[in-house]
């Protein structure tokens, strides 16, 4: 294809190849708001249903590591906007260490987000046959503070008074937290792949204030996930804390 | 049409806003506001992400067509929602709250509560 410098033959100036550029990104963005939303939606008819089961499989996640994560990711929002700002301004060394500080506290995100799932493999809450809600508060370990499992015991015992199926509802919680916040991770992982991509490019000093196309447009990418994660913290972690 | 270039300070502004609202999100979720707690949450996850895609994403400084897009993929999720959930809400359906049991459980091989 005929490319002058950075710009294609088929567009008129950088702008108009950015304008362009950026309006792709987003109809692309707007086939993933519809991705996310039919989980949502999975998600809010079975809450309604299953209320009970729902609210204790909420309780069994850890709130400081979800509002932890909330922090960084947010975080790695700012860093990756200035990582923008830095090459439309020209500061080429800031690009890369922005876009490396995107790339760090990504990373921290999603190894955060490997001790939560290792910790409800341990606790028998991975959808399967060793799927029990009652595991944990039955096999306490040494760094476990006894009084919360005994509440959690009696949380769980009141529930099956109500929903003599929790386990098999319970379930349900289970597959959509890991279904939904799995297909977010992945979101995290291709992230970081562009992200390494633009590091790559930001070495050789390629985004300039003429050119920055590719960080505007990842950027609009990360950001979309960051949204994702403001929807899924509240709705998986939070939505029956008040008891 | 010039490109706008977003200050720090805004950013730093809206960041700031974002961890406000993080911190409201989880202080409201210990407080009984009965059938409100869900809302609350939603509207702040909802200010949030509009502040997100305001000025991260730099919408408010979008030429019209690309706001035109953005407008566009919330009113396609709200046909989504909304009319899925009015179905869902007001048939007598297997889904509704209390009536529900997706499986017998005698024929449940799953351990049984």
């Amino acid at each position: 294809m005929h490319r002058t410098g950075e710009l294609y033959g088929h567009f008129e100036t950088l702008e108009q190849q950015k304008e362009s550029a950026t309006l792709g990104m987003w109809i692309f963005l707007v086939t993933e708001v519809l991705f996310f939303g039919g989980l949502f939606l999975t998600y809010t008819i079975n809450r309604r249903a299953f209320s009970t089961a729902f609210g204790i499989g909420s309780n069994t996640l850890d709130i400081t590591l979800g509002a932890g994560n909330t922090v960084v990711l947010i975080m790695s929002s700012l860093t990756m906007a200035m990582a923008v700002w830095s090459a439309q301004v020209g500061k080429k060394k800031l690009v890369s260490i922005f876009l490396i500080a995107t790339l760090g506290l990504g990373t921290v995100f999603l190894g955060v987000k490997a001790i939560e799932y290792k910790q409800k493999y341990d606790h028998h809450l991975i959808p399967g046959h060793g799927f029990d809600m009652r595991y944990r508060s039955a096999h306490p370990t040494a760094s476990d503070d006894l009084k919360e499992l005994a509440r959690e015991k009696q949380e769980v015992q009141t529930a099956i008074k109500s929903d003599p199926d929790i386990n098999y509802h319970g379930q349900l919680y289970f597959s959509l937290y890991f279904g939904m916040t799995g297909l977010h991770a992945l979101h995290m992982i291709v992230g970081a792949g562009l992200l390494l991509w633009l590091i790559k490019g930001s070495f050789v000093g390629r985004y300039t204030p003429q050119y920055n196309t590719p960080v505007e447009i990842v950027g609009l990418y990360w950001h979309f996930v960051d949204i994702v994660w403001i929807y899924l913290f509240p709705l998986l972690y939070l939505i029956d804390r008040h008891h | 049409m010039s490109e706008h270039i977003v200050s720090p300070k805004i950013y730093a502004v809206i960041f700031l806003s974002l961890m406000i609202g993080t911190a409201i999100t989880v202080w409201a979720a210990f407080q009984n506001f009965g059938k409100f707690n869900i809302v609350i949450a939603l509207v702040i996850a909802s200010i949030k992400a509009t502040l997100v895609v305001l000025y991260f994403m730099h919408a408010r400084y979008s030429p019209r067509r690309t706001q035109l897009v953005i407008v566009c993929s919330v009113f396609w999720l709200a046909i989504m929602l909304v009319l899925t959930l009015a179905d869902y809400g007001t048939r007598a359906h297997d889904l509704q709250p209390g009536v529900s049991r997706l499986t017998p459980r005698a024929t449940s091989h799953f351990i049984q509560a």
